[in-house]
């Protein structure tokens, strides 16, 4: 295995852990939006605690992705900016309004309409961006981006807005809200609200199923590549099998109120789905003519950035878990909001 | 408008807010820092109390910096995509160290403010030496790479293309170290200096209070030591740039003809048209010491260039006088308050004093963004300089307008709204009741 390759292995690594984490942060503004019934602000309370300790931490494997990309795979970098232009700016613009939103609201503490103002705009904005980062995946998945000499062939909306790159973005945003309903419901210790994160968890996991579906069926017209590479013998046959697995697994333990288990089985379906994404996709970065190895940086930079990442991991693979034990144990104690009340 | 002016602007207006989000980022866990550890070496409640105000202010400092540093990562292929496919190789390293000095910012600032009473003392105070620690880290690394783009080192140029990369070479640039020194100072300066100010206001408005004086001290300590520590990396940097890039320094100064013995000019105006600097006041000899440590070394001038290649020389020269001129008197101001520190009655006490403190606490902002507009500035018409244009980098995307002004409308009402908060959560002093807090109480 060359260092190309182990770096493309470490980019798909933060992608995964960033669907697994900040993916759950879009889908818990997802919930946000469809908050209703009785326990509303129950549900509102809820998500803002989970999330507040951890969103900014998980936003940044988004930008480790990028500037792995950009330094590891800077052609490709250069012709995803370029080709998928539109969708990147919608997707910056989601991320900006979502997370100044956020602090907006903690910190509105005022008056109830203008943080319920905020708090649209963080759910709207977090519902969105999963549908435009699902395209720039579909995009690239599906031989729509081509750069010749500085320029798109496909244009700058045709490469994007085409049935294929549509699919993966609801598919995306679904998985997102799956995920984040199943981590919600083991933050509360209340029967009711635990009820009320496994009805949308059982929900929303059945519309992935469905839009998981349709993307293997869409990827017949759009696809080819992709969905040849989902079929290969006999390693991604394995992936898929196991992420049906966990999928059955997740089901099973919501259906009997077992949330630690369907917790763990979840993430583990999403880590596997968007990894055997990323295994059908080798040795493509961008369909149809960016590979890992003809858009990789030279061998020296890609080895010195592998040994960057490797000393980077020393440092914040015990803080992160430092973090994690220091919050999401003896939750009991946090009171929602406390930080925010005015001096 | 033109595309590539739309895209200039668009990277411009991202970072000139950027800048502020972030140097006030960077500075600000320092202080938080240095009162916390005063609280639990004094036991003194105030101090408590002040560290919690500024943490609340990195907050949300952080979270609206983050989100414009996000934006920038991805900008820079948005705008550039030529640039980042021909340099991403030889600049990625000390972007991707940046990534993970954030990252521990992110997950020591998670455990700073929400873990008062969730980890032991020690460990808390720890916690924020480190997000003070990372925070600069992250702000060398960036400025690492402007450094490369002023002096590009660490490569050849095989067939148009960059071989033979040695990214740590590339890292450490000529201008990078003395470039990455004066930002860090210019953030702790700029952003010293304005809390400084802001108490000083409060102070002025309301009665004698402990929490405003203790600000201002802990405030100006940092923004004191830092602008007269300025003069020194000003001058390595200066050097630096008379020596690799004459040009620029041409521009900075005005100096249109090639010669020995050079002049410093003190403001004035120059005239690409008739290349002269007019109405200056010239100290003899002055820009030949200060370059090269002679008087009688030699200038080169913008003569040696085609006036196609010169940068816009009269922005150039104004923002570098505005920088020199703003850093100067906060220079003077930090001597004088330092000279006087000692005097009975306290200083605190005289209000001229404070007067004169709200008057130059803007003043490290303007000229951190003065600055920022002269190497910027500066550096054109290149990107890579002297072998990238910055036109033949732009994206052929059309419409750039259109996401320019999408993006300043945004970093405007986001401006708005953080000055907003930062008036309600942080500038503002507490009453006497709220100055006896105790751990764990958040405020």
């Amino acid at each position: 295995m060359t260092a190309d390759v182990i770096l493309a292995g470490v980019v798909l690594a933060a992608l995964v852990i960033y669907s697994l984490l900040g993916g759950a942060d879009y889908g818990a503004g997802f919930w946000d939006l469809l908050c209703s019934g009785p326990r509303q602000q129950d549900q509102r309370d809820l998500i803002a605690r989970a999330i507040q300790p951890v969103w900014e931490t998980n936003h940044i494997w988004l930008i480790l992705l990028v500037v792995l990309m950009f330094s590891g795979f800077p052609a490709a970098f250069s012709e995803i900016s370029l080709g998928l232009a539109v969708p990147i700016f919608l997707i910056l613009l989601g991320i900006a309004l979502r997370g100044s939103s956020y602090v907006f609201r903690a910190y509105f503490t005022g008056s109830v309409r203008t943080q319920l103002y905020w708090g649209n705009v963080f759910s709207i904005s977090s519902s969105i961006t999963p549908l435009f980062l699902g395209m720039v995946i579909g995009a690239i998945s599906s031989d729509a981006v081509l750069v010749k000499h500085g320029i798109s062939e496909n244009g700058f909306l045709r490469t994007c807005f085409q049935p294929f790159p549509l699919i993966v973005g609801i598919l995306s945003l679904s998985l997102f809200a799956y995920l984040s309903a199943c981590y919600l419901i083991i933050e509360t210790d209340d029967a009711a609200l635990q009820n009320d994160f496994r009805s949308r968890a059982l929900f929303s996991g059945c519309v992935s199923l469905v839009a998981a579906f349709a993307t293997y069926v869409v990827a017949g017209n759009a696809a080819q590549g992709i969905r040849d590479g989902l079929s290969r013998a006999p390693y991604v046959w394995l992936i898929e099998v196991s992420a049906a697995i966990a999928a059955l697994a997740a089901f099973q333990a919501l259906w009997t109120r077992r949330y630690q288990r369907a917790r763990i089985a979840a993430a583990a379906q999403v880590a596997l789905i968007v990894f055997g994404w990323g295994v059908a996709q080798y040795p493509y970065l961008v369909r149809p003519e960016l590979t890992i190895y003809n858009s990789a940086a030279p061998t020296n930079i890609v080895s010195d950035l592998l040994i960057a990442v490797a000393m980077g991991a020393v440092v914040l693979i015990p803080s992160l878990i430092l973090l994690l034990l220091v919050f999401k144990t003896h939750r009991e104690s946090i009171s929602v909001g406390a930080d925010t009340t005015a001096v | 408008m033109d595309n590539f002016i739309a895209a200039r602007s668009q990277m411009g207006m991202s970072l000139a807010f950027h800048i502020i989000f972030a140097t006030i980022g960077v500075s600000l866990p320092l202080m938080m820092t240095i009162s916390e550890w005063r609280w639990r070496s004094t036991g003194d409640p105030i101090y408590l109390l002040l560290a919690k105000r500024w943490a609340k202010g990195t907050t949300i400092l952080f979270a609206v910096g983050a989100i414009s540093g996000t934006v920038l990562s991805f900008e820079l292929g948005l705008l550039w995509p030529r640039f980042m496919q021909y340099a991403g190789a030889v600049i990625g390293m000390p972007f991707s160290l940046e990534g993970f000095a954030f990252f521990t910012e992110a997950i020591f600032l998670g455990i700073y403010l929400y873990g008062w009473d969730r980890v032991p003392g020690w460990f808390h105070l720890l916690s924020g030496i480190i997000v003070a620690i990372s925070g600069v880290l992250s702000a060398i690394f960036v400025t690492l790479v402007n450094g490369w783009m002023n002096t590009p080192t660490g490569f050849d140029i095989v067939a148009g293309k960059f071989q033979n990369i040695h990214p740590f070479v590339a890292m450490l640039n000529p201008a990078g170290v003395p470039e990455a020194v004066h930002m860090v100072l210019a953030a702790y300066a700029a952003a010293g200096f304005a809390t400084a100010g802001i108490h000083g206001w409060l102070l002025l408005r309301s009665s004698r209070n402990r929490f405003d004086e203790v600000a201002i001290g802990i405030a100006l300590l940092v923004g004191g030591t830092a602008v007269l520590l300025q003069s020194v990396s000003g001058d390595a940097l200066a050097r630096m740039v008379a020596a690799k890039q004459p040009m620029k320094l041409a521009s900075l100064e005005g100096q249109f003809k090639t010669e020995t013995g050079a002049p410093f000019r003190i403001g004035g105006l120059p005239f690409p048209d008739k290349r002269e600097t007019n109405y200056a006041i010239d100290i003899p000899y002055g820009l030949s010491l200060l370059s090269f440590h002679n008087p009688h070394a030699l200038i080169k001038g913008l003569d040696q260039e085609p006036e196609s290649d010169w940068p816009n020389v009269q922005m150039v020269h104004i923002c570098f006088q505005i920088m020199v001129g703003c850093g100067s008197l906060l220079s003077l101001f930090a001597l004088l308050a330092g000279w006087l520190t000692w005097r009975r009655p306290p200083l605190i006490n005289h209000k001229p004093y404070l007067k004169a403190l709200v008057l130059v606490s803007p003043l490290g902002f303007v000229a951190l963004e003065a600055g920022w507009m002269v190497t910027e500035l500066g550096r054109q018409p290149w990107i890579i300089y002297h072998l990238m244009r910055t036109k033949d980098a732009v994206t052929s995307m059309p419409n750039v307008t259109i996401t320019f002004l999408v993006m300043t409308v945004l970093y405007v009402i986001l401006g708005v709204i953080v000055v907003w908060l930062l008036s309600r959560h942080v500038i503002a002093t507490p009453d006497r009741k709220q100055q006896l807090v105790r751990p764990g109480v958040l405020v």
